[in-house]
C-alpha cells in the first residue's frame, strides 16, 4: 500500500478495485451453479482465488496496453470492462454472448477494450501477446502488452521460443505467470524443474521476479515496474505470481482433492483469500465501511443473478450464423469481388 | 513482355507491396541479411532494412504466433517457412490461432498475415522436407491457400494475398523458382478463386494445380501430337477458395476427368474435387474419374525413386489413356 502507484489511489479508485474482486467471485460462483445446473456446457476453468491478479494488473493499463490470456480467462475479461452479460450468454452458448456464443468460455474476446482472448491451448496464446508488442513497437506506440499464462505453461516450447525472441528484439511484453501450483492435477514439483519459475528469465538475459498474488496492491507494485519499464525501454520482463485456486483446474477435475489436501485449499481461504485481504485492507484505512462492502457484495451477485436470467433468455444464434465470422472478405463482400467457393457442404 | 524467373516474380511482389503499405513487413529465417534461402528476397534487405525485413532465429511457432498477434494490431506480416515443412511445428499458431480466432472472437480479431514458402518433392531430400500441406490448410476454414505454378500467377496472387484480410497461404515450388515465364511490367493482381484455363480440349479435363499443372500441360501437348487426343487443362491456382465453376464446366463439356496433384492420394484436394465432379456432374461421366497423386508412402530419398513417386508426363498420360479406354 506504501508504493507510489498504490498511494496515489484515490478511495474511489480502491473501492473499485475492490468491486472488480468481489465481481469476478460472484460472476464465478453464479456461472458454477449454471454448469451444475446444465446450463453451461464444455468446461469451466474457475479463477475463484485467483482473482486479485487479473484485476491488479489490469488496473495499471494505459492507452496503449493490450492484454491476452490462456483458456482461465473471466476474471481478466471482467477487470477489462466486459459486462457480466456478454459473458455469462457466452458460456450459455447464446447469439448475445461476447463472440455469439462461438467461443464459449475459454474464448472470450473484447478487442474494443485491449483484451485479445481466450486461447485455449497452454501457452498458444504466448507468442501471440508478443506479436501485440511487435505491432506497437512497430507502430512507434508507447504502450506494453500483459500476456498471461499459467505456471503449466511454461513448459512449452511456444512458450521458451516467445522469450528468446522478446528479449533478442526488445519487445515490450510482460509475462505474467500466473503460478497456482498445479499444471492440471500435477503439482508444480511434480512438472517444473527449478526453484522458481520466473528465474528462467535468466537464460534469456531478460528481467524477472517473483511476488503474491493475494495482495492486489503488491500485484500492482510489482506489476507497475516492469509495465513501465517495458513503455519506457522496450524491456520484456518475466513475472511470476504465487497465487491459488480453490476450485479444480476445471468444474469437471472432481479429483481436486486427492492431488491437494484439504488443509492446504482452507488455510489459503482463510489466511490469502483475496478477498478478505483488500477488505481488510480497506477497513482498516478507513476507504471502506462494513455497510458498503455488504453494499458492494450485494449488488455484484444482484450482478451475476441477472446476467444468468439475461444468458437463459437470449436466444442461441440461428443456424446460418455457423458459417459468418470466418472469412473476413466473406462477411465484408460489399462490392461482390468474391470468387470461388469457400464453403463445401452438399446441402 | 519480359520473361523473368518465378523467384523473382515473387520478389517483385514482396517489393510492390513493401513500396505500397508500410505495415506489410516480412519475417523469416535467413529472410534478411542472407538473402532468403533460395534467394527469393535477395537484395529486399538492402532496400527496405530492419525494420521491414526481419530475420528470426529458428522458432517457427514464436515468429508464426507474433505474426498473428501483430496483425491484429493492424501489421501485414509475410512470413517465410524456409520450407513449408517447417510449418508443422508452429501448427497450433497456424491452425489453432490463424485460423480459428475470428472466429472465436465472433468476427472481432482479424488476422491479415500470408504464410510464404516452398511446398514441393521432386527434390531430393526425404521425407522431413517434401510436405505438399494444401489439403491440411483448405480442411481449415478460416484459413486461405493457393498454388501457382507459374511466375505470372505467383506475382498477381501473392499480391493480392498480401492486401486480403484473412490468413493466404502461398505455396511454392522449389523446381519453378528458377523457371521463366512472360510478366507484364505493369501493375496487375489475381483474384483469389479464380482457376485458368491452360489448354482447351475436348477430350478429357485434367484438374491441377502448382507445378503439376505445368506437367498435365507438357502431358496434354504430347497426347495431342502422339495421340491425337484433345485435353483441357485447368489450372486451379486456388484451392481454397475453389473455382467450382470451371472444374464443372470443363467436365460438363469433355464427359471425362483426370486429377492431378502432388499431395498424398488420402485426403488429398482431389479427394474433395473428385467428390464435387460426382455429386454435380454425375449425369455427365463417361468414365471413373482418375487421380493421379504421389505414390502414397513417405517421400523416399533416392532421387529415381521419388522421381517416379511424385507425378510425372509418364504417369499423367497413362492415367488419360486409361480413363479413355
Amino acid at each position: 500500500m506504501e508504493a507510489p502507484v498504490n498511494k496515489k489511489l484515490s478511495a474511489e479508485e480502491k473501492i473499485e478495485l475492490y468491486r472488480t474482486i468481489v465481481g469476478i467471485r460472484r460472476f464465478e460462483e453464479r456461472s458454477l451453479r449454471a454448469y451444475n445446473q446444465g446450463k453451461i456446457g464444455g468446461f469451466l476453468h474457475l479463477y475463484i482465488g485467483q482473482e486479485a491478479v487479473a484485476s491488479g494488473i489490469v488496473s495499471l493499463m494505459e492507452e496503449n496496453d493490450h492484454i491476452i490470456t490462456a483458456y482461465r480467462d473471466h476474471g481478466h475479461a471482467l477487470a477489462v470492462g466486459m459486462s457480466m452479460n456478454e459473458c455469462m450468454a457466452e458460456m450459455y452458448g447464446k447469439h448475445t454472448g461476447c463472440s455469439k456464443g462461438k467461443g464459449g468460455s475459454m474464448h472470450f474476446f473484447a478487442p474494443d477494450k485491449h483484451f485479445w482472448g481466450g486461447h485455449g491451448i497452454v501457452a498458444g496464446q504466448t507468442p501471440l501477446g508478443a506479436g501485440l508488442a511487435f505491432a506497437l513497437k512497430y507502430k512507434g506506440l508507447k504502450g506494453c502488452a500483459m500476456c498471461f499464462l499459467g505456471d503449466g505453461a511454461v513448459n512449452q516450447g511456444s512458450f521458451m521460443e516467445t522469450l528468446n525472441l522478446v528479449s533478442l528484439w526488445n519487445i515490450p511484453v510482460v509475462f505474467v505467470i500466473e503460478n497456482n501450483g498445479y499444471s492440471m492435477g500435477t503439482s508444480l514439483k511434480r512438472s517444473s524443474a527449478g526453484e522458481n519459475l520466473a528465474h528462467r528469465a535468466d537464460g534469456f538475459d531478460m528481467g524477472w521476479e517473483v511476488c503474491e498474488g493475494h495482495d492486489v496492491f503488491e500485484v500492482r507494485e510489482v506489476a507497475n515496474r516492469a509495465m513501465t519499464r517495458a513503455r519506457e525501454e522496450h524491456k520484456p520482463f518475466l513475472l511470476e505470481v504465487r497465487t491459488y485456486r480453490y476450485r479444480g483446474h476445471s468444474v469437471a477435475d472432481a479429483n481436486h482433492e486427492k492431488y491437494r489436501t484439504k488443509e492446504e485449499i482452507e488455510d489459503y481461504k482463510k489466511n490469502k483469500d483475496p478477498i478478505n485481504v483488500i477488505k481488510n485492507q480497506l477497513l482498516a484505512d478507513g476507504t471502506l465501511t462494513e455497510e458498503q462492502a455488504k453494499k458492494i457484495d450485494q449488488e455484484k451477485k444482484d450482478e451475476a443473478e441477472a446476467s444468468s436470467k439475461f444468458a437463459d433468455e437470449s436466444p442461441v444464434a440461428p443456424r446460418e450464423e455457423i458459417q459468418t465470422d470466418v472469412y473476413w472478405e466473406v462477411d465484408n463482400d460489399t462490392e461482390g469481388k468474391l470468387k470461388g467457393t469457400y464453403f463445401f457442404n452438399d446441402v | 513482355m519480359p520473361l523473368i524467373t518465378y523467384r523473382e516474380a515473387i520478389k517483385q511482389a514482396l517489393d510492390e507491396e513493401l513500396a505500397r503499405d508500410e505495415n506489410v513487413c516480412i519475417m523469416g529465417e535467413e529472410v534478411a541479411e542472407y538473402n532468403g534461402a533460395y534467394k527469393v528476397t535477395e537484395g529486399l534487405w538492402e532496400k527496405w532494412g530492419d525494420k521491414r525485413l526481419i530475420d528470426t532465429p529458428i522458432s517457427e511457432a514464436a515468429f508464426s504466433g507474433m505474426a498473428i498477434g501483430a496483425s491484429a494490431l493492424g501489421v501485414r506480416p509475410v512470413i517465410e517457412m524456409m520450407f513449408m515443412s517447417f510449418s508443422y511445428v508452429a501448427i497450433d499458431q497456424l491452425f489453432n490461432n490463424a485460423s480459428f480466432c475470428r472466429y472465436m472472437s465472433g468476427g472481432l480479431m482479424n488476422i491479415p498475415i500470408v504464410v510464404r514458402g516452398p511446398a514441393n518433392g521432386g527434390t531430393n531430400v526425404g521425407a522431413t522436407h517434401s510436405h505438399t500441406p494444401e489439403n491440411m490448410v483448405a480442411n481449415h476454414p478460416g484459413l486461405k491457400v493457393v498454388c501457382p505454378s507459374n511466375a505470372y500467377d505467383v506475382k498477381g496472387l501473392m499480391k493480392t494475398a498480401i492486401r486480403d484480410n484473412d490468413p493466404v497461404f502461398v505455396m511454392e515450388n522449389t523446381l519453378l523458382y528458377g523457371e521463366k515465364w512472360e510478366v507484364p511490367e505493369e501493375e496487375y493482381t489475381i483474384e483469389l478463386g479464380v482457376a485458368n484455363i491452360l489448354k482447351e480440349g475436348t477430350d478429357l479435363t485434367i484438374v491441377s494445380h502448382g507445378r503439376c499443372a505445368m506437367l498435365s500441360l507438357a502431358a496434354a501437348k504430347t497426347l495431342e501430337e502422339k495421340h491425337g487426343i484433345s485435353v483441357e487443362v485447368v489450372d486451379l491456382r486456388s484451392i481454397r477458395p475453389l473455382d467450382e465453376e470451371t472444374i464443372i464446366n470443363s467436365v460438363k463439356k469433355t464427359n471425362r476427368a483426370v486429377l492431378v496433384e502432388e499431395n498424398k492420394p488420402f485426403c488429398g484436394v482431389d479427394a474433395q474435387i473428385s467428390h464435387l465432379i460426382q455429386y454435380r456432374a454425375f449425369d455427365y461421366l463417361d468414365a471413373p474419374i482418375h487421380r493421379v497423386s504421389a505414390i502414397d508412402a513417405p517421400q523416399v530419398y533416392a532421387k529415381e525413386l521419388e522421381n517416379w513417386q511424385i507425378p510425372n508426363e509418364e504417369r499423367i498420360i497413362a492415367a488419360v489413356l486409361k480413363c479413355l479406354s
